[in-house]
């Protein structure tokens, strides 16, 4: 670093008006200044705004205190929101980071991996309302008659009635399993390169102290890849607090089954209501600071290790 | 000399080899070295039998509803709606593309699929751009505040976009943007930077510092090095964030349902769907077909960079 520092200057041909620190740090500042301008307009002046407009009444022009949340944990409709997405986080989370992490195992013992994997993948490239447009056929239900839903066509073979599954109880876990579609592929993904990170002389090393295959999978393999299911499930638990697209596409909310930025989104721009949608998004945000804050120390920790 | 540039485990080298083609088993998949007994032997082969047919089986119930999609795209109205596409695998065959020409024509997904396409590259080559030159300094050069500025864009990292639409929605009215593109591409920007810097700090931080200090000792510029220098080596990783971010602008709704409000000749395919499918519940001829051609491009991508995808997936969370 010394040698860079002195000829710095005689390789310029003349001495900088300023210190070459103060130099670099101005360079850098012109570097970062539209990545910087970007993210304070658009993120976090914003993220302050709505903290503000939360709370005050729907055309912001009276200050109600927190009258907006206090709606939005009494009011019987957007407790049952609440529910959903709480009943998204768990379920969901859950469903795919354990699949994730069976087909991970599954897979990396066959010799068609790459192309299971690939199977299991490809609905990352769809889009949510692709997806949700493609399990409406599974979906689909017909009153009398013949079912044109895979699903119902299914179960009316093995003699059972055909289901309203969108529309009846358990149409919210109907929706999660369209999301479990989606996102398996990437847990899967992720957690089948951890576990070909494990060093094979531990394993071996258990196998000859005669340790079964489940033992070794939950007291050797699960712990020592438990940072990278950590990092999986807390992306999965971000993804499903602010799911949308499934819920709007598939029921657009009706039927028991909008989540809290579905309901967001009525309130915003059909029932015009800045007060209670910002509100909401301020469930959200605060719903993700945990997360936000393990994310940075999981980050410092590593930038130590540097 | 700084530690910068000295990470051994940086994402960048624990993704180099992995990706969905490498069929190279775990050491889980290799129980032991030594010679078996005949009984051992048929055991292990009935477990690879076992297994091979489960993997088969979740592979076949993952594809299943993406196939019926499919075959429903090319099958006429009528029989859309009155049996299940499996049916229409059996001879008599009839298959059409009445439902592709309907759509493009008629229901005018023409104009949504370019939309779509404005919205997505722009709304893709901005944050690239904006975040690499960004990442450059955030991880080659020194001034102070660098680590903490970091975090705070990291910590924005996952901020909902709910949080943020009222009050962009306000300034795109003020600057009289709503509607329009720019608003669109500028708000897509915004969200994808957090993401794309983090990605690209950890690239660039992973390359080789001994290049940069010699570069710097030369006398280059850092806008030399970074255009002679880093951005070629640094291909593979802007290919991975290209990808995703095209992919998360092109599949993205709530932004355009949002920004684009009262625009419909704006609305890209996923709004375009979206409205379809609400406005008529049944009108399924017209969604397979519709539906299948937003997947085209995501799809064509994904198979064709399909090694850039993952690698940037492992990248941006494989960690620690």
């Amino acid at each position: 670093m010394a040698i860079t520092v002195a000829r710095e200057p005689s390789a310029q041909g003349k001495r900088p008006p300023f210190g070459v620190k103060t130099r670099e740090a101005l360079i850098a500042a012109i570097w970062i200044a539209p990545a910087v301008a970007f993210v304070v307009v658009f993120l976090l002046y914003p993220v302050i705004s709505t903290l503000w407009t939360s709370l005050f009444n729907f055309d912001s022009t009276e200050f109600v205190g927190l009258a907006n949340f206090q709606k939005i944990f009494t009011s019987p409709g957007t407790l049952i929101v609440l529910r959903n997405n709480l009943i998204w986080l768990v379920l969901g989370t859950m469903a795919t980071v354990a699949l994730g992490l069976i087909i991970a195992v599954l897979v990396d013992r066959v010799r068609i991996e790459s192309a299971a994997k690939a199977a299991i993948f490809i609905p990352m490239a769809i889009s949510f309302v692709g997806a949700g447009v493609i399990w409406k056929f599974v979906y689909d239900y017909n009153a009398g008659g013949n079912q044109i839903g895979l699903l119902n066509a299914f179960i009316t073979r093995l003699g059972f009635q055909p289901q309203a599954w969108l529309v009846g109880p358990g149409n919210n876990i109907a929706l999660i399993v369209v999301y479990v579609w989606m996102w398996t592929g990437f847990c899967m993904v992720i957690l089948s390169a951890a576990l070909k990170g494990v060093p094979t002389d531990i394993l071996e090393a258990a196998r000859v102290d005669g340790a079964g295959e489940l033992s070794i999978f939950f007291r050797i393999i699960v712990p020592m890849i438990s940072p990278t299911i950590a990092v999986v499930a807390t992306t999965m638990i971000i993804n499903l607090l602010k799911i949308f697209d499934i819920v709007y596409v598939m029921t657009g909310g009706n039927f028991n089954t909008s989540v809290v930025a579905v309901e967001f989104y009525n309130q915003l721009l059909i029932f015009n209501d800045n007060g209670i949608s910002s509100a909401l998004a301020v469930v959200l945000l605060v719903a993700i600071v945990p997360i936000m804050i393990y994310n940075i120390r999981r980050f410092r920790i590593q930038e130590a290790q540097r | 000399m700084s530690g910068i540039g000295k990470n051994p485990a940086s994402p960048a080298d624990i993704t180099t080899d992995i990706d969905l083609t490498s069929d190279k088993p775990s050491a889980l998949a290799q129980p032991t070295t030594r010679t078996l007994t005949p009984r051992e032997r048929l055991i292990r082969s009935v477990n690879d039998g076992l297994m091979t047919f489960l993997v088969v089986l979740i592979a076949l119930i993952w594809s299943v509803p993406t196939f019926g999609l499919f075959i429903s795209s090319f099958r006429p109205p009528v029989a859309i709606h009155s049996s299940g596409w499996w049916e229409g695998l059996v001879p008599p065959w009839h298959f059409t593309l009445e439902n592709y020409q309907n759509v493009l024509k008629t229901q005018d997904f023409g104009t949504a699929f370019i939309n779509s396409l404005i919205i997505s590259i722009p709304g893709t080559i901005i944050p690239v751009l904006v975040a690499a030159f960004a990442a450059y300094a955030f991880a080659w050069m020194h001034f102070p505040g660098r680590d903490w500025i970091f975090l705070g864009i990291v910590a924005l990292l996952v901020v909902p976009i709910q949080m943020t639409l009222i009050p962009i929605l306000n300034l795109l009215t003020d600057a009289g943007l709503t509607g329009g593109f720019v608003g669109i591409w500028l708000a897509h920007t915004a969200y994808g930077l957090p993401f794309a810097i983090y990605l690209l700090r950890s690239f660039f931080g992973a390359l080789p510092g001994d290049l940069m200090e010699s570069a710097r000792i030369d006398g280059a510029s850092h806008l030399r090095i970074f255009f002679r220098i880093l951005l070629p080596l640094a291909v593979p990783s802007l290919a991975s964030l290209v990808i995703f971010q095209f992919m998360w602008v092109w599949n993205d709704l709530l932004v355009a349902l949002v920004l684009l409000g009262g625009a419909p000749d704006h609305a890209p395919m996923t709004v375009a769907i979206a409205n379809l499918v609400n406005s008529f519940g049944t009108n399924y001829e017209v969604l397979t077909a519709a539906a299948f051609i937003s997947m085209a491009l995501p799809l064509v991508i994904f198979f064709s960079l399909q090694r850039y995808f993952v690698r940037g997936i492992l990248a941006g969370s494989v960690k620690g």
